[in-house]
């Protein structure tokens, strides 16, 4: 990991009346980062996003960005950030080229018309680049947002919930470029999701927030790996399969059984080991199934079952 | 900044509403004239009869000036209705279109989106009064052909030589320039407490209609207030037409209405720079 830091923040809160949207935030961003920021609906990712962003100011805290303040650096910090706040919303009026180039020229990058092509064609929007924007469907709007993030060619990405509104084809080509960008590109990814499984295959480390603080902090590895999920294995003879079990260490993680299915509770690097454990007796592994699934832990984080 | 105006310009003639001030002043100038061509002849010939018969009233006074000076002196009561429709969007049409986001995460300081904003409001002013300018003055004198100025001021009757005319119509929409502008930004600032470009456009109206009301009740206090309104600083573009000029009057008009501009232009900066875009 590299220890440049790009983003810093600390102690960040956030309260709009008596409600609190973040409280006490600390976050550390590293340059190279695929930063999963996860939580559900309302934890208060956006309001984050919106501070990181200065669209909102924070009721304290601190947050640094490149190292330095956005009040005493904002010109030269927001030249080198492309971001997606919610929703991307366009003028309407204009066609996507356009809207490209404006948002081109206020941040001060090339928009001659091969850059702004590129950047439809990199998004799969080329065809109808002189289509105004209110003819789109959420799904090209959420591409053309992709766009003009990367537009200037930014070294931070910030991506509020990136893929909302794609199809599965769509969201894949989604996560595809974002590990493209951090992987080929360096660049270095803030990527904002309430879906798990996304931040599992894109990012190298994670938050979990719920109700403004952060829950649980670390690389996605060792938070999965850390894990228990519930796997089922589906053998041939689940009887003496079972008999197997009770006479081995496996019986401690035994949960359940069925007339075709063991269900053991195991940390994620264990399945693999009681796997090769059946083969070794002679028993076939016809499937096996995670029956926890990631969005459970996801869950039990976010309704406060585990700190 | 240059950039930053020129790209608001592009957003703003992109939008329909722009074309409303310039298509309602276009038809109501060609209904005017078509209406003067055909009727105002009568019209002047009424007017003249008391005096026609202690004077001898030579050349063309139904000409293009007269009729120039009949348009703005009724269009420019409306104009503000217009402009109100722009100034109200130019903030509020960010918020309602969510694009804040947008160009707020962008390397420019929100002071200077802002003043982009009113640069931009103030040249649409300035475009739309030229377009006035071109149609009653330039399509007028087409028309109806050039002569000396008839213009009543109260119970006095003057008539401008074709020479002394011209500078009065430039100091006039000159003037109208400072008056529209004031309106504009007090549209502009409304534009920039909301996130609907209605409440602007309705506020921007009532306040103006309120204090033209307030100003026609003859009652002292209300009198006495008057002088504060900047709604009765906006018509000082008549004073041009005066003979002498009162120049006094006009200076303190000026400053009065360029005080309004500059305070609540600082005012939409202060509130849009401490302001949280929740939109």
């Amino acid at each position: 990991m590299n220890s440049e830091q790009i983003i810093e923040v600390r102690g960040l809160t956030k309260k709009f009346g008596n409600l609190t949207a973040v409280d006490n935030l600390d976050l550390n961003v590293f340059r190279g980062d695929v930063f999963g920021f996860l939580g559900p609906n309302g934890a208060g990712k956006s309001t984050t996003i919106r501070m990181l962003l200065s669209l909102i100011k924070p009721t304290s805290g601190s947050i640094k960005i490149f190292g330095s303040s956005i009040k005493e650096n904002r010109k030269k910090i927001f030249s080198k950030i492309g971001a997606i706040v919610e929703k991307p919303d366009f003028y309407l009026y204009l066609s996507a080229y356009k809207n490209l180039e404006i948002l081109g020229k206020l941040s001060g990058t090339d928009t001659s018309k091969k850059k702004i092509m590129e950047m439809l064609e990199l998004v799969g929007l080329e065809r109808r680049y002189k289509s105004k924007v209110k003819t789109y469907s959420h799904g090209m709007k959420q591409r053309l947002g992709i766009a003009q993030a990367l537009l200037h060619d930014p070294e931070l990405i910030i991506l509020d919930e990136p893929t909302t509104g794609l199809d599965p084809q769509g969201m894949k080509e989604i996560r595809d470029l974002i590990i493209y960008l951090s992987r080929t590109k360096g660049k270095t990814v803030f990527l904002s999701s309430h879906i798990l499984h996304e931040v599992e295959l894109i990012a190298t480390r994670m938050i979990i927030l719920s109700k403004g603080a952060v829950q649980v902090e670390g690389t996605v590895d060792e938070l999965l790996k850390s894990e228990k999920v519930s796997v089922s294995f589906e053998v041939d003879n689940v009887e003496e399969a079972l008999s197997s079990v009770n006479e081995s260490a496996w019986k401690e993680k035994f949960k359940s059984s069925s007339k075709n299915e063991i269900i053991f509770e195991l940390a994620k690097n264990e399945i693999a080991e009681l796997n090769k454990f059946f083969i070794e007796k002679g028993f076939a592994v016809s499937a096996v199934i995670p029956v926890r699934s990631l969005e459970d832990y996801f869950l039990r984080i976010t309704e406060g079952g585990l700190k | 900044m240059i950039m930053l105006v020129w790209l608001e310009l592009q957003k703003m003639f992109k939008k329909w509403r722009t074309f409303i001030g310039f298509i309602a002043i276009g038809i109501l100038t060609v209904i005017v004239q078509l209406a003067l061509y055909f009727t105002g002849q009568r019209m002047i010939d009424y007017q003249m009869k008391s005096i026609e018969q202690s004077f001898v009233m030579v050349g063309n006074l139904f000409n293009g000036y007269f009729i120039a000076r009949l348009i703005l002196g009724a269009l420019i009561v409306h104009v503000p209705i217009l402009i109100i429709l722009v100034g109200g969007d130019l903030l509020a049409g960010e918020a309602t279109a969510g694009t804040y986001r947008m160009i707020l995460t962008r390397p420019v300081s929100r002071f200077q989106i802002v003043t982009a904003k009113f640069i931009a409001g103030w040249l649409y002013v300035i475009l739309l009064l030229v377009f006035l300018a071109f149609l009653s003055v330039g399509v007028s004198l087409i028309i109806f052909g050039s002569g000396p100025l008839l213009s009543f001021g109260g119970s006095k009757l003057i008539i401008f030589t074709e020479s002394d005319i011209l500078w009065r119509f430039f100091c006039a929409y000159a003037f109208a320039f400072l008056s529209m502008a004031t309106v504009i930004s007090i549209s502009i600032f409304f534009s920039s407490l909301v996130q609907n470009a209605i409440g602007p456009i309705a506020a921007s109206m009532a306040l103006i209609i309120i204090l033209l009301i307030l100003s026609v009740i003859p009652v002292d206090f209300l009198q006495n207030l008057k002088p504060y309104f900047f709604t009765s600083h906006m018509t000082q573009w008549d004073g041009f037409f005066g003979d002498p000029v009162d120049y006094k009057e006009i200076l303190k008009s000026v400053w009065f209405l360029l005080a309004h501009v500059i305070v609540i232009y600082g005012i939409t900066i202060y509130i849009f720079i401490k302001k949280d875009i929740l939109s």
